[in-house]
């Protein structure tokens, strides 16, 4: 019996070890080597640590790596803001029979690959896109307007990308939550405000950090939306990376640009769980 | 004496659902008042259109000579606690009970003071800063009464605050309950399914049902003159007949019942012959083995069916020898009974002026 179930455990366990170890530890160690090696001027490959200097004495690389944190900080917190809202709406004013149903009405969109999802957003909003088009029409405008390619247009988009990533942990947190601890509140002297950060926000604060945190590293790794919506003149640090390794064919570079990203959203995540005094448990749960 | 709470043709209606139908009463400072009824009468709708929770769809609710009508919860001198207690699980006890004063603007000194002060008054000093899952069921009611007591409301609303308790904590929080509201003095308005909660601690009850009062009276008046069928029913043991009115002198009419059987009752009004009537019975209104020499009883002879025995409430389950028709026949533990053997033949009586008597509602 007790040789049957360790037998099971190996079979279940196994493809999930090798997954693991094959495609993501590995690799890992791999590029990690690389990061710390360079060419010297004979050719060949020695160890050093000038791939990292490079990133710092090269003001454009620290600089988009700044811009890449704060801006997906900023991301993540506005999704939440704006998640919250519908969140609240779907689990606590709707009638439950439409509850199903509007939750698939925010699944619909991630049907579409966010490829798709993004040319969207571009045909409204380029310059001969259809928002210009009806701002002419209606005079509001009188010659179009570029809206692609800035910072507020590649936020817009991360945060349409990310949206649902912070929604369903929400609900799936304020559904738990009891609807006469909001009327009790209520009864005992708190308006909207307060029952908002005493009640809810206390109540929602796993579903909020298991969310934010998904969200942030989906945007600070994200590739696809900044560069088709923030174009050149919005930088992200990912496509530093991709220009190391496929633009420079310079893999070791673009190694050490990779584990400064991964150092950069282990510090952010385990600081956001410090201050939210969460543990990684409790909100993976 | 002042009138704390005034309700006045109350109605409340879910699309073509009447929930409320235009009730009507006061309750005056410093009662204890009980709202009784079975699941599903509105009850607890009734609470919470005082409480502001709820809209009513016609009337006026009045606090202490000033209209609600319009004014949200939060702005209401008036305090639900609610059936699952919803205290607040993010916060301690200290917090909990400090939550509305804080609301209210109130100094952190004086805060401290008053929530010391209502701990202590319902026995839980030095619980600050417990958790609340630390507490035990009997605990965390005390901490809900106290986050209402705390605000000094015009009234407090009980939902059935007793209801999750198990039986044993029940009945010590019914005396406890009764005592702390004594002693605080402020206006109780409480709502239960549970009629012995309701008789034990109130001063007056209101009986509900499908959204309207039945009656509203003291507990020795609802047990003793119900005034409908209902009440009677629904408040009590009882043992039920239905049969016709056989002859009718003044208050004392001969009935029939539909086994056949003759029973002599008191009547309200004058009845006519022939009117379908249902004769309630008290199980204690039956006495065993009375003494010839008690006059005025209807008096037959019973086969014990099974005796059930429950402490103080111990009962006989009877039928006549001629009827399959099973009575209820309250059992005294004093020991004089102890020798009542199951299918042991004794004589019953009770006396005419027990029955309860209403005339049949034709159905329609």
């Amino acid at each position: 019996m007790k040789h049957q179930k360790r037998w099971a455990l190996f079979f279940f366990l196994t493809p999930v070890i090798l997954w693991l170890f094959l495609l993501i530890v590995l690799p890992h160690i791999d590029l990690l080597i690389m990061s710390f090696r360079i060419e010297n001027d004979a050719g060949e490959m020695v160890w050093s640590l000038s791939n990292y200097a490079q990133f710092f004495e090269e003001p454009i690389y620290w600089r988009t790596f700044v811009r890449t944190a704060v801006y997906s900080i900023l991301v993540t917190f506005l999704t939440f803001v704006i998640a919250l809202p519908v969140a609240l709406y779907i689990t606590k004013v709707v009638a439950p029979r439409f509850q199903g149903f509007l939750t698939l009405l925010l699944l619909l969109p991630f049907w579409v690959s966010e490829l798709v999802r993004v040319y969207g957003w571009m045909i409204l909003l380029r310059e001969s896109g259809v928002i210009n088009h009806f701002l002419i029409k209606l005079g509001i405008l009188n010659r179009p307007v570029e809206m692609l390619y800035n910072d507020a247009t590649m936020i817009l988009g991360l945060i349409y990308t990310s949206m649902l990533f912070m929604i369903v942990p929400l609900i799936a947190v304020l559904e738990s939550l009891d609807n006469s601890l909001i009327e009790a509140a209520y009864d005992l002297g708190a308006n909207m405000w307060t029952i908002l950060f005493k009640i809810i926000i206390p109540h929602a604060t796993p579903g909020i950090v298991s969310g934010s945190i998904v969200v942030f590293m989906l945007t600070l790794g994200n590739y696809l939306t900044p560069n088709l919506m923030g174009g050149k003149n919005s930088l992200w640090f990912t496509e530093q990376i991709y220009n190391q390794f496929i633009a420079s064919f310079n893999w070791n570079q673009g190694s050490a640009f990779g584990f400064l990203l991964l150092v950069l959203s282990s510090i952010v995540v385990w600081l956001g769980l410090k201050l939210t005094r969460q543990t990684l448990r409790t909100v993976v749960k | 004496m002042q009138i704390d709470l005034s309700v006045r043709n109350i109605t409340k209606k879910f699309k073509d659902f009447i929930a409320v139908k235009s009730v009507s009463f006061d309750v005056k400072d410093g009662q204890f008042f009980s709202i009784l009824g079975p699941s599903g009468c509105g009850k607890t709708t009734l609470l919470r259109m005082i409480a502001g929770l709820t809209e009513p769809t016609e009337g006026v609710i009045e606090i202490r000579g000033k209209s609600m009508v319009g004014i949200p919860p939060n702005k209401r001198p008036v305090n639900l606690i609610f059936q699952q207690l919803a205290l607040f699980p993010m916060m301690n006890v200290g917090e909990n009970i400090a939550f509305g004063l804080f609301r209210r603007g109130e100094k952190k000194t004086i805060i401290k003071k008053k929530v010391e002060t209502i701990l202590e008054r319902v026995e839980l000093s030095g619980f600050e800063n417990k958790k609340i899952d630390q507490l035990s069921g009997g605990q965390k009611q005390r901490v809900a009464i106290a986050r209402c007591l705390v605000l000094e409301p015009a009234v407090l609303l009980l939902d059935e605050p007793l209801g999750a308790l198990d039986l044993k904590l029940r009945e010590q929080m019914k005396v406890e309950l009764k005592k702390l509201q004594a002693k605080v003095g402020t206006t109780f308005v409480y709502i239960t399914h549970d009629q012995s909660e309701a008789l034990v601690m109130s001063d007056f009850v209101a009986v509900m049902n499908n959204g309207e009062f039945e009656q509203i009276d003291t507990p020795q008046n609802l047990y003793n003159n119900p005034k409908t069928p209902f009440v009677a029913q629904f408040v009590g043991d009882n043992n039920t007949w239905t049969g016709r009115i056989r002859q009718c002198d003044k208050y004392i009419a001969e009935i029939e019942t539909d086994e056949g059987h003759l029973f002599r009752t008191k009547v309200e009004d004058a009845f006519q012959t022939g009117l379908s009537v249902d004769l309630f019975l008290r199980p204690e209104a039956m006495l065993i083995q009375p003494a010839p020499n008690i006059a005025n009883l209807n008096r037959f002879k019973v086969i014990i069916k099974s005796i059930l025995f429950d402490g103080a409430n111990s009962q006989l389950l009877a039928t006549r020898p001629d009827s399959k028709k099973e009575l209820l026949v309250a059992l005294p533990q004093n020991r004089q009974y102890d020798y009542i053997q199951v299918n042991d033949n004794i004589e019953i009586g009770w006396n005419e002026q027990s029955g309860i008597c209403f005339p049949r509602k034709q159905l329609p």
